[in-house]
């Protein structure tokens, strides 16, 4: 498990704000990843050149953290193949039904005081929580 | 122009949860399981990127046009509806289950772990689904 010290994880945290500051700043875009993610799938937006490239960008940003520290960052998955077949389907079903996910909803929009994101991250963090307690502490 | 600067945002945002451990799924976990061994690591990455993001995006804003597009493209919807809510509700359970949310787990897939790999498959057939 890669544990990060309080500075780390708010220095982590300064540069996914600075992500998403970027984006606005040059694109005007919300950096949402499940709605960046979801308009790669075909049909294709017409617009879509940027979001590949982000989506690059994201997938090489975690191996330049490794470099810099001399670690990996990247832990190994904390479920079963089966469970994270379920996990992964409820995540992209609910993220594109609630129109966002961690960072469009609980970065961006709760910065914008979007009263949609405030609300969304309250139900997605309730019920994250709630499963935990129930596959840890009650049936775990 | 826009590829290079949509490149170094993708690269920031994800040096940004690797560094935040964010990547990690047993630190996410940790994070929401407020009965047990509480990890709070989340709350200081969150906190990080919402004063960032709230201030810069301030300063943004005030512009008549971003640098390379025509406009900014905000969300105009305002309902707090069922599908937003419950929506809401399907992916903390997923996020909970996992330990993954869509951000994560495309930045952890070069580590080539199959859980990772077959939890972004099912969340694009999730995400092409919502769409249809």
């Amino acid at each position: 498990m890669f544990s990060p010290t309080w500075l780390q994880a708010l220095l982590g945290g300064a540069f996914i704000g600075g992500a998403a500051v970027l984006l606005m700043l040059g694109l005007g875009r919300i950096a949402g990843i499940s709605g960046i993610v979801a308009n790669l799938l075909p049909p294709v937006a017409p617009d879509s050149r940027w979001r590949a490239f982000f989506v690059a960008g994201l997938l090489a940003g975690p191996a330049l953290v490794g470099l810099v520290l001399g670690r990996d960052p990247v832990g190994v998955p904390a479920a079963g193949l089966p469970v994270l077949i379920v996990a992964g389907l409820l995540v992209g079903l609910g993220t594109g039904l609630g129109s966002g996910c961690t960072s469009g909803h609980g970065v961006c929009g709760i910065a914008r005081l979007s009263p949609r994101s405030i609300a969304a991250t309250c139900v997605f963090m309730l019920a994250g929580g709630m499963v935990v307690f129930i596959t840890r502490h009650v049936v775990g | 122009m826009d590829s290079l600067l949509a490149l170094a945002a993708g690269l920031l945002f994800g040096a940004g949860l690797a560094l935040g451990g964010m990547t990690d799924p047993s630190v996410v976990l940790g994070f929401l399981d407020v009965a047990g061994a509480w990890n709070p690591t989340l709350v200081f990455v969150m906190g990080g990127a919402l004063a960032v993001t709230f201030i810069g995006y301030r300063l943004v804003l005030r512009r008549a046009r971003p640098l390379l597009a025509a406009r900014f493209a905000l969300p105009t919807t305002s309902a707090l509806d069922a599908r937003l809510l419950g929506g809401a509700a399907l992916f903390g359970a997923g996020w909970g289950l996992a330990g993954y949310c869509p951000g994560p787990a495309i930045a952890a897939l070069p580590a080539a772990h199959a859980g990772t790999a077959v939890f972004v498959l099912a969340m694009l057939a999730g995400l092409a689904l919502a769409r249809r």
